[in-house]
């Protein structure tokens, strides 16, 4: 089980939280002009990292409240927690 | 190829087994293949043999990073069904049923398909409506399954819990007789060997590095741990590796990679006579030939390449076999493990051609590909061979996604996924 340290609560058992896929994918301010490959890409493609990902988790049996994390998928290692609206650390590479 | 059958067993045994040779070779990489596959699982093996088989081709390739068989080939929980809800899904299912049933004789390979019976439990009312409609839907569609009363399903599974003090009692469930299981490192044994005997090179510990594009934007040729090898036609056939490879390619693919764990308990005598799953308490299980209870588990929460899981996934699955067999609470478990599968939106296969010329793409069979590994298998072989899809994989595009045409067996088995 992972130990995963929530910006607002601190370290917490894996199972406190539930995980929300990619993050920073911003819905596109005017979808109804986008193509469909537009649209199908910001539904449905993701980045699928092998190394550093930066994804989305929520504290949900705690605060509650939605954060984001850096983590290495080839070891489940957690590089890094942050509140929304920061910047990923090493972002040049996570967000690939 | 050396052929196998009783007679040589016999001649075998009584000459000490010094007669059986290799069963396939270990070839150094050529400079050039009409083919390559990169995927040395089932899928990548069979798609191999049916190239050579049926298409003619024979200068073809299975790039493989590690050993054969040591993907999720090797780390399934071997059931094999085809009870799906959608027309789509229940031909591609069903095809690879069908070629289950002939597989060992025309692989002359023993890969131990035993139609012991899939036993889905509904729980709920609600699993009760789907799998009833699951029922009828596939018997329209000619697919055979079945609804059991809660005492019929006992009769059929005898270790099985029917009081009703349980936190999920069985309310009934879905049987599709032809279904079961087969020896998972058989079938890509057994398609190995029968793709080598038609001159395929199987090339273990043989990573692709990089997929190079000519001026047009097609395939030419792929960088491997072992070298370059030109070739215009690639077929991915890497599960969780899959967007990992076809990044290579430039090709963004709508899929997420989790670990899916599996574990076996001590062996123990015959006592499971069949498969059994639960999706509502996630527990599926059945008995090897070794006597293992073979047990398989639910996916971790977050993406993954690691190839392990978190233990309190393993327990929870635990609980809820603890729960339906009680005869098993004293069991000891042997090992766990976990694969890498590739999940879709949909949670459907992509089986089809990339945007990118001669460069083919079968996938996204999240945690129940091993049931589909000679149809996915003969389907490759023939969308890659003729540069299009055959009529069952052609509404398993990539391009669904965009053109809104899911096939959402996601919704269809009513699972918190």
């Amino acid at each position: 089980m992972l130990l995963i340290a929530c910006p607002y609560c601190g370290e917490r058992p894996e199972v406190e939280f539930a995980y929300a896929g990619q993050a920073h994918l911003a819905r596109p301010a005017k979808a109804e002009t986008l193509s469909d490959d537009d649209w199908a890409a910001y539904l449905y493609m993701r980045s699928n990292t092998k190394g550093h990902h930066a994804e989305r988790w929520r504290h949900l049996h705690g605060c509650a409240r939605f954060f984001n994390a850096v983590r290495d998928t080839t070891s489940d290692r957690f590089i890094a927690t942050y509140k929304v609206g920061e910047t990923a650390p090493g972002a040049g590479e996570a967000e690939r | 190829m050396q052929r196998f059958s009783a007679f040589k067993l016999l001649r075998e045994g009584f000459g000490g087994q010094k007669g059986w040779a290799r069963q396939w070779r270990s070839p150094e990489p050529k400079a050039a293949y009409d083919a390559v596959i990169i995927g040395g699982g089932g899928h990548g093996l069979g798609a191999a043999y049916y190239l050579a088989k049926q298409h003619g081709l024979r200068n073809i390739a299975v790039l493989e990073k590690n050993w054969i068989g040591g993907g999720n080939t090797g780390r399934n929980t071997t059931i094999i069904r085809s009870n799906y809800l959608f027309d789509e899904s229940a031909a591609l299912y069903d095809h690879a049923v069908k070629l289950w049933e002939g597989l060992s004789q025309a692989l002359n390979y023993n890969v131990m398909f035993s139609q012991r019976g899939v036993l889905m439990l509904a729980h709920t009312v609600h699993d009760v409506q789907v799998f009833k409609r699951h029922v009828h839907a596939n018997r329209g569609s000619g697919v055979d399954n079945e609804w059991l009363s809660p005492a019929e399903a006992k009769a059929y599974c005898p270790p099985l819990n029917i009081t009703d003090n349980m936190r999920y009692p069985v309310l009934g469930g879905a049987l599709q007789r032809r279904g079961g299981t087969a020896r998972h490192d058989a079938v890509a044994w057994g398609y190995a060997r029968a793709a080598d005997a038609l001159g395929v090179d199987i090339l273990e510990n043989c990573e692709v590095t990089a997929i190079r594009r000519d001026a047009r934007g097609a395939v030419e040729a792929v960088e491997t741990s072992r070298g370059a090898i030109k070739t215009t036609k690639v077929g991915v056939s890497a599960a969780g590796n899959t967007s990992h490879v076809l990044d290579m390619a430039g090709v963004r693919l709508p899929l997420e990679s989790y670990p899916l764990q599996a574990l076996v308990s001590e062996p123990v005598k015959p006592i499971f006579p069949c498969v059994v799953m639960s999706n509502t308490t996630h527990a599926y299980i059945s008995q090897s030939d070794k006597g293992e209870l073979v047990i398989g588990a639910g996916t971790d929460i977050y993406t993954s390449y690691t190839q392990r899981g978190g233990l309190h996934v393993d327990q929870h699955t635990l609980e809820a076999i603890c729960e339906l067999f009680p005869a098993f609470r004293r069991l000891r478990m042997l090992r766990n493990w976990g694969g890498i599968v590739d999940v879709t939106p949909d949670r459907s296969p992509i089986l089809g051609k990339t945007p990118v010329p001669g460069l083919y793409v079968n996938c996204g069979w999240g945690t129940g590909g091993f049931k589909a590994t000679p149809g996915a298998g003969h389907l490759f072989a023939w969308t890659m061979a003729k540069d299009e899809p055959h009529a069952i994989n052609a509404p398993f595009t990539i391009e669904r996604f965009r053109d809104g045409y899911l096939i959402d067996e996601a919704a269809a088995a009513a699972v918190a996924h």
